[in-house]
C-alpha cells in the first residue's frame, strides 16, 4: 500500500444538543468517537453504516465543513484541520465534495458555467477568460455533459445530469481526493449504475482518490477496494471489500450483510436483529453494539473493544468471528 | 422561480392585478411628470394669489377654469398640489423602503447564517423595535428633530429624515422575513458546496444565500412602500412631516382638515382619494405578487 492521501486521527465531533439555558445538564451527542483511518492513494474507500452512525459527520469534517472536537486530519501529511484559511486554500484545489442531493447541490439561481467557474475563481485567480472556459469545457467533456449546458440553469435538467454537473465541479480544481458523500443515492436506478461507472472511469483517468459514503452495500461490493463499517460513530471493522464480503468479522457486519436482499435464500426467512440504536447522548459504557449482538457477554457490556488488527482486518469487538 | 414570460401572463390574465397595476402606473407618471403637466407650480411663490385662495373645483358656482379641482387656502391649484404631493409621499415611501431593505436584508441574512448569539441578539433586537409603535418613535425622533434644527433647516431636510425614521423603524419585517428564508437556504448542499472551496462567509450569504431569499422580499418591499406613504401621511396629517411649503398628500390633507367644517371638502378629500388609491392598488399588487410567486399556489403552468 503507497503513502496513504489522507488520514484521521482518534477523531471526534461532539454537538451540544439544545436546552433551555438555565438548564444544568448539557447533554453532548457523541457523533464521532475516535475515528482513525488511513485513505491510500488510488483506492475506492467505503464507509457504510445506518443512518446516524456519523459516516456524513465524517465526511464533513474531512473536508472542513465541520470543526473536529478532537484529533486531527492530516492530508499528504500536512495538518489540515484547523489550517488557517490562506494556508489551506492549495489543499482545497486537491480535495472535493460530491453531495448527495443533486436537486440541492447546484444554487438554482446560477448558470452551470457560473457554478463551474467558482471553484477556479476562487481557488486557482491567476487563470484568464479564456483558459477558464478551457479548463471547464475540458471537465464538461470528461464527465459527459455538453458545451450547450453552460448558459442553463440548474432546474432545466434532470437528476442525472445534474449529478454529472456537480461532479464536473468537483473536477474542475483537479482534485486529487473526492468525498462523495451517498452520490447515487437520490438518483433512479438506471442513473445510479451509469454515474457509478462515470466515477470508475474518472478515477482511472486522472487517478482518484474516493472516500465513498453510503449505505447501500451492493454498492460497495462494485466499487470499493477497502470498506469502513460505522456504528454510532465508530469503525467497527476496516477491511479489504473482498475480506469484508467473504468473511465478515464482526458481528454488526455480518448483520448487515444478512440484511443485503439475495435472490437465492432470502433474507426475510432469518429472525430480525434485536434492539435498537442505543441512545448516542447516553452511551452504555461497554461495546456500542453490544445490546443488539446475539454473541454479547458480560465482558462487551463493560468494556469497550478498541479497533485491533486480526490477520488483515482490523475488528473492534472481543470476540471476531 | 417564474420566467418573465409566465410572470407576464399571469399578471394580463388577473383583471385586479391589471386595475391595480394601471393605477399605480398613472399615479408614478403624474408624480414623474409633475414638473411638466400640472397647471400650476405650487413651490413658486410668483404664482400664488393669495385672491385665488378656497375656489371650489371649477364646475362649481364661483369655480375657476384654471383651477379644476379648486383651491387652498393658499391660493395653489388642489390638482398642481396633488401632482407634485404624490411625487414626495412615492419618493419617501420608496426611499425609506431602501434603507428598510438594505439594514433588515443584512441584517436578517447575517442573524440566518450566523445563527448562535448573533442570531439571538439581532432578533430580540428586531422584537424590541416591534414591541415599539413606529409611529410612536417617529413622532418622537421628529419632534427632535425640528425643535434641534429649527423650523428652517427642517423643512429642507424634511425628506431624508422622514426616509430614515421610517427606514430604521421598520426594518425588523425585512430582517425576520430574510432569516426565515436564509435558515431553510443554508441546510442546503450548495451552500456546503461553496463552503467546502473555502468561500468566506460574506461572499456564501451574498452571493449564494442572498439570491435565493429574494422572492419575499420583493413582495415585502412593495406592501412596505404603501405602509411607508401611509407613515409618512400620518406624520404628515399630524405636523411631523412634510412641510406646508413642500406638501405630499399626507400635509395636503391636513392643510384642508382645518377648512372643511367652513365648506372647503374639496382640499381633503382630493388628496384623501389619492391616497386611498394609491395605498390600495400598491397593497392589491403586493397580494398579487405574493400569490404570484409562491409556488405552493401554482398551478403548473410555467
Amino acid at each position: 500500500m503507497s503513502a496513504p492521501i489522507l488520514t484521521t486521527e482518534g477523531l471526534e465531533m461532539r454537538f451540544a444538543l439544545p436546552t433551555h439555558f438555565l438548564s444544568r445538564e448539557k447533554p453532548v451527542l457523541h457523533a464521532l468517537n475516535g475515528v482513525s483511518i488511513a485513505i491510500a492513494e488510488g483506492e475506492s474507500f467505503c464507509v457504510v453504516g445506518e443512518s446516524g452512525c456519523g459516516k456524513t459527520t465524517l465526511g464533513r469534517a474531512i473536508m472542513g465543513l465541520l470543526k473536529p472536537s478532537a484529533g486531527s486530519i492530516h492530508f499528504r501529511g500536512q495538518r489540515i484541520d484547523g489550517m488557517d484559511e490562506a494556508a489551506r486554500k492549495p489543499i482545497r484545489a486537491q480535495m472535493q465534495m460530491v453531495f448527495q442531493n443533486p436537486y440541492a447541490s447546484l444554487n438554482p439561481r446560477r448558470t452551470v458555467f457560473d457554478t463551474l467557474s467558482e471553484p477556479l475563481r476562487h481557488l486557482q485567480p491567476g487563470l484568464g477568460r479564456a483558459e477558464l472556459r478551457e479548463r471547464i469545457e475540458a471537465v464538461l467533456a470528461a464527465t459527459g455533459c455538453d458545451p450547450s449546458w453552460l448558459r442553463k440553469l440548474p432546474h432545466e435538467f434532470s437528476g442525472g445530469q445534474r449529478q454529472r454537473i456537480a461532479i464536473a465541479r468537483a473536477l474542475v480544481t483537479n482534485p486529487a481526493f473526492i468525498v462523495a458523500d451517498e452520490p447515487i443515492s437520490a438518483l433512479d436506478v438506471s442513473i445510479q449504475a451509469q454515474t457509478l461507472n462515470l466515477m470508475t472511469d474518472l478515477q482511472a483517468e486522472r487517478g482518484l482518490t474516493y472516500m465513498f459514503i453510503t449505505h447501500d452495500l451492493s454498492v460497495v461490493e462494485h466499487f470499493a477496494t477497502r470498506v469502513a463499517v460505522m456504528y454510532l460513530g465508530r469503525v467497527m471493522e476496516l477491511a479489504p471489500v473482498e475480506a469484508i464480503f467473504r468473511a465478515p468479522r464482526h458481528p454488526y457486519t455480518q448483520l448487515l450483510l444478512s440484511a443485503i436482499p439475495r435472490l437465492e435464500g432470502g433474507s426475510f426467512a432469518q429472525t430480525a436483529a434485536p434492539g435498537e440504536l442505543p441512545d448516542p447522548v447516553n452511551m452504555p459504557p461497554g461495546c456500542p453494539f453490544a445490546p443488539r449482538c446475539p454473541k454479547a457477554q458480560a465482558r462487551c457490556r463493560a468494556d469497550r473493544p478498541d479497533l485491533r488488527d486480526v490477520t488483515g482486518t482490523a475488528v473492534a469487538c472481543h470476540f471476531p468471528a | 422561480m417564474i420566467s418573465a414570460r409566465a410572470f407576464t401572463t399571469r399578471f394580463l390574465g388577473d383583471p385586479v392585478a391589471i386595475c391595480a397595476g394601471t393605477v399605480a402606473l398613472v399615479l408614478v407618471l403624474m408624480a414623474a411628470t409633475a414638473p411638466l403637466i400640472a397647471p400650476q407650480n405650487p413651490y413658486d411663490l410668483m404664482q400664488l394669489d393669495i385672491m385665488d385662495s378656497e375656489m371650489p373645483p371649477s364646475w362649481m358656482p364661483g369655480g375657476d377654469p384654471r383651477f379644476l379641482l379648486g383651491t387652498d387656502a393658499q391660493g395653489r391649484g388642489v390638482l398642481s398640489t396633488i401632482m407634485y404631493g404624490t411625487g414626495i409621499s412615492l419618493l419617501i415611501g420608496l426611499g425609506a423602503v431602501a434603507v428598510q431593505g438594505v439594514i433588515g436584508v443584512t441584517l436578517g441574512l447575517v442573524a440566518g447564517y450566523r445563527g448562535g448569539w448573533i442570531d439571538s441578539f439581532l432578533m430580540r433586537l428586531a422584537d424590541i423595535q416591534l414591541s415599539l409603535s413606529t409611529l410612536m418613535m417617529a413622532i418622537i425622533a421628529l419632534a427632535i428633530f425640528q425643535t434641534a434644527f429649527g423650523a428652517a433647516t427642517y423643512s429642507q431636510l424634511a425628506i431624508p429624515i422622514l426616509i430614515a425614521v421610517i427606514g430604521i423603524a421598520e426594518w425588523p419585517k425585512f430582517a425576520r422575513t430574510v432569516r426565515a428564508s436564509v435558515l431553510a437556504e443554508k441546510k442546503k448542499e450548495y451552500v456546503d458546496a461553496a463552503r467546502v472551496i473555502g468561500l468566506p462567509a460574506r461572499l456564501v450569504m451574498f452571493r449564494h444565500i442572498l439570491p435565493n431569499t429574494l422572492t419575499p422580499v420583493l413582495v415585502i418591499s412593495t406592501i412596505q412602500v404603501a405602509e411607508a406613504i401611509m407613515i409618512e401621511a400620518s406624520l404628515s396629517f399630524l405636523g411631523l412631516g412634510m412641510p406646508v411649503e413642500r406638501p405630499s398628500l399626507g400635509s395636503l390633507i391636513r392643510s384642508g382638515f382645518e377648512f372643511i367644517f367652513s365648506g372647503s371638502w374639496w382640499i381633503t378629500l382630493y388628496p384623501a382619494l389619492v391616497l386611498i388609491a394609491l395605498i390600495l392598488a400598491l397593497n392589491l399588487l403586493g397580494d398579487w405578487l405574493r400569490d404570484t410567486l409562491n409556488p405552493k399556489l401554482r398551478r403548473g403552468e410555467d
